[in-house]
């Protein structure tokens, strides 16, 4: 459950054609209270690592390309 | 295992609210002052107001309120149970604060003749300031960190603040949550501003980090202050809040009151008269829920569009913002029908409720060196203002206790000790999750502690608890990120122990719902007009005692003392 490993929906979606990891940015892994997002080492793209989101947003406000988006995660909404 | 070892003069623990103004004020105090500022998540977004706050909730403000009023006001709201220098030194401060975080560029709501606009939601006294710009905040407290010249260090977890040969501060260690190496900070004093232990209960929705607080704050500064060998105060009257029924954030009756909107049972009526948040209120709304009426609502299907609109603004920007995407996939629409309301799950913090580590005005808890402020410490109704009001006195009290004191030695064994719990469930493969034993020690919260309190389901729960403790010598991790849970598991169960603990001791009823004892219904002045105290006894074990209510310097009469109990709208048909 805690790993977001399992082929499912996680809250934090990520627009990979968007995200600009590669670049260096780290941003949303940086401000993520709850330490759940990180860069996949392979796509260089940020992704969902630990299904453990409060949905409180910073990750998708201080995105500097507007790549992520926050939902509701299912057992809530 | 690598270890870092550092020194400071001062270690600030948790960069939320209180934190941050800490830091800030023991620098401004002194500057020469070697002051760290820690956090396990970045102190940019960290905390309770990560997303900013849509208002103050205690403001005391000339012309509208005076810290006479506001102590006695939070006296009555709180059954009497406080310590009221300790709430007159946050009154008296309010004010100060205000005007310095509008010097820093916060923004309040004021009138066209530029005074305050203060709104009425408590029962007896106006103390609410909309901040519509709210969101702004930790940008703003930031600004000030870096001015400052506060060092930070991100992602950090303080797992304990160990003692010198007099039992003063004197190191706090901790691991990095990404690397798991090992901290051992040494330092003359600490504050703890790790916020409410939010992780008790374990919400409706099963979502384990679906909490009403936010999750970080999970009882970390509860735990260590413990063991530090602090007091912690009246735990017993738990935290339940009104939310969002499976959203479980606040929805938010402070900011939709002074709009004309509020809290109405399933035929739409008003049944309380007041939608500020106390136990008494919250018994109420626990009653309608269980009655025929139920389930709550918040209602604002009666108000003006630009009204609406209004609400909607400032909802759907500051404090939980996400609101919006919940009442989106939902179809709730604030202007079509009523939002359904519930109570949250149990948890520790002063901010809007009574418990928390005993600190007295001046911040300082039973340890030499050691302060808290904010949502951890006892201070009632403190809210995020009073976070401020403490932070800033308990930074320039520990800046003054610094100059006084030296750097002393840790306790050789107690540091042994703790490096090797945090690196036990490294050294584990296989055995039971972090996830597994957060999970059923917080299920049982919920089975067992939550009120209506009963002394046979209090004692089962602290059975089960007494079997997780031994569970916890087979949690394993398996990375940097796990360990964090792993110790996070850990003060959570500390705290379910405590609220057991407290809950018993206090054989009584107050506190409306946060402590609705069924054994004993009745509130008991005699025995129980004083604050209760718990400790680590000699013997290692949770110790409860009582301690005095200190001389009120306000005084308040029968008819305000009532107030609160008075909570219920009158039904005239039923009169009749």
């Amino acid at each position: 459950m805690t790993l977001a490993m399992t082929i499912t929906q996680v809250p934090v979606r990520v627009d990979d054609s968007k995200c600009i990891a590669e670049k260096g940015c780290t941003v949303c892994v940086d401000v993520c209270p709850l330490d759940v997002l990180a860069i996949d080492m392979l796509t260089k793209k940020a992704y969902m690592k630990f299904d453990e989101c409060w949905y409180c947003l910073p990750c998708e406000q201080d995105c500097p390309t507007g790549a992520l988006t926050v939902d509701i995660p299912y057992l809530l909404r | 295992m690598k270890t870092i070892e550092m020194e400071f003069d001062l270690v600030v623990i948790g960069g939320g609210t209180g934190g941050p103004m800490a830091a800030v004020k023991a620098k401004e105090r002194n500057p020469k002052l070697r002051v760290l500022l820690i956090d396990k998540a970045n102190v940019k977004r960290s905390g309770a107001i990560s997303m900013g706050m849509d208002g103050l909730n205690n403001a005391v403000i000339p012309g509208h309120a005076t810290p006479e009023q506001y102590v006695k006001e939070i006296t009555v709201a709180n059954d009497g149970i406080v310590d009221q220098e300790a709430v007159m030194a946050y009154a008296a401060g309010s004010f100060d604060m205000i005007q310095e975080l509008d010097r820093w560029g916060v923004k309040f709501e004021k009138d066209e003749t530029g005074d305050y606009s203060v709104r009425k939601v408590h029962h007896l006294g106006a103390y609410v300031l909309p901040m519509p710009e709210g969101h702004h905040m930790k940008r703003i407290l930031y600004r000030q960190l870096k001015r400052a010249r506060v060092e930070i260090t991100n992602r950090v977890v303080v797992t304990r603040v160990l003692t010198g040969p007099n039992g003063e501060v004197s190191a706090v260690m901790g691991f990095d949550c990404r690397t798991a190496e090992l901290y051992v900070i040494k330092t003359k004093a600490a504050v703890i501003c790790t916020g409410a232990a939010g992780r008790l209960g374990l919400p409706a929705s099963g979502y384990l980090m679906g909490t009403y607080e936010n999750p970080t704050n999970c009882g970390d500064g509860h735990s260590m202050a413990y063991h530090a060998g602090a007091d912690l105060a009246n735990l017993e009257c738990f935290q339940i809040n009104p939310l969002i029924k499976d959203y479980n954030g606040p929805a938010c009756a402070y900011v939709t009151g002074p709009l004309g909107g509020y809290t109405a049972n399933s035929k739409g009526e008003r049944f309380i008269e007041c939608d500020y948040w106390s136990g008494q209120m919250m018994q109420e709304f626990h009653n309608e829920l269980l009655s025929g009426n139920g389930p709550v609502f918040l209602k604002l299907n009666h108000l003006a569009e630009e009204t609406i609109q209004e609400i909607e603004t400032i909802l759907h920007s500051n404090e939980r913002p996400s609101r919006g995407r919940f009442h989106d996939k939902r179809g709730n629409d604030y202007r079509k029908q009523m939002v359904e309301m519930h109570i949250s799950e149990i948890g520790f913090c002063s901010g809007h409720s009574a418990s928390g580590i005993h600190i007295n005005a001046r911040g300082e808890t039973a340890v030499k060196g050691l302060y808290a402020a904010g949502d951890c410490a006892s201070v009632p109704h403190n809210y995020m203002l009073g976070a401020f009001v403490y932070g800033k006195l308990c930074g320039e009290n520990a800046a003054a206790y610094c100059a006084e004191v030296g750097n002393t030695v840790p306790d050789k064994e107690a540091l042994a000790a703790e490096r090797t719990r945090i690196l036990a469930p490294l050294e584990r493969s296989g055995g039971l999750t972090p996830y597994q034993i957060e999970y059923k020690t917080r299920r049982l919260v919920n089975d067992y502690l939550q009120p209506p309190k009963i002394t046979s389901k209090y004692e089962i729960g602290l059975r089960r608890f007494a079997e997780i403790r031994e569970d916890m010598d087979s949690m394993s991790a398996g990375n940097a990120h796990e360990l964090m849970r792993a110790m996070e598991a850990h003060s959570i169960l500390d705290c379910a122990e405590m609220a057991a603990h407290a809950s018993m001791f206090r054989t009584e009823s107050r506190w409306g719902l946060y402590h609705n004892y069924v054994d004993y219904p009745k509130r008991d002045d005699e025995n129980w007009f004083c604050h209760s105290l718990l400790s680590r006894g000699a013997d290692g074990q949770m110790a409860m005692r009582k301690k005095a209510i200190e001389p009120y310097i306000v005084p308040v009469d029968d008819e305000e003392r009532t107030a609160y109990q008075r909570m219920r709208v009158a039904r005239s048909a039923e009169a009749a």
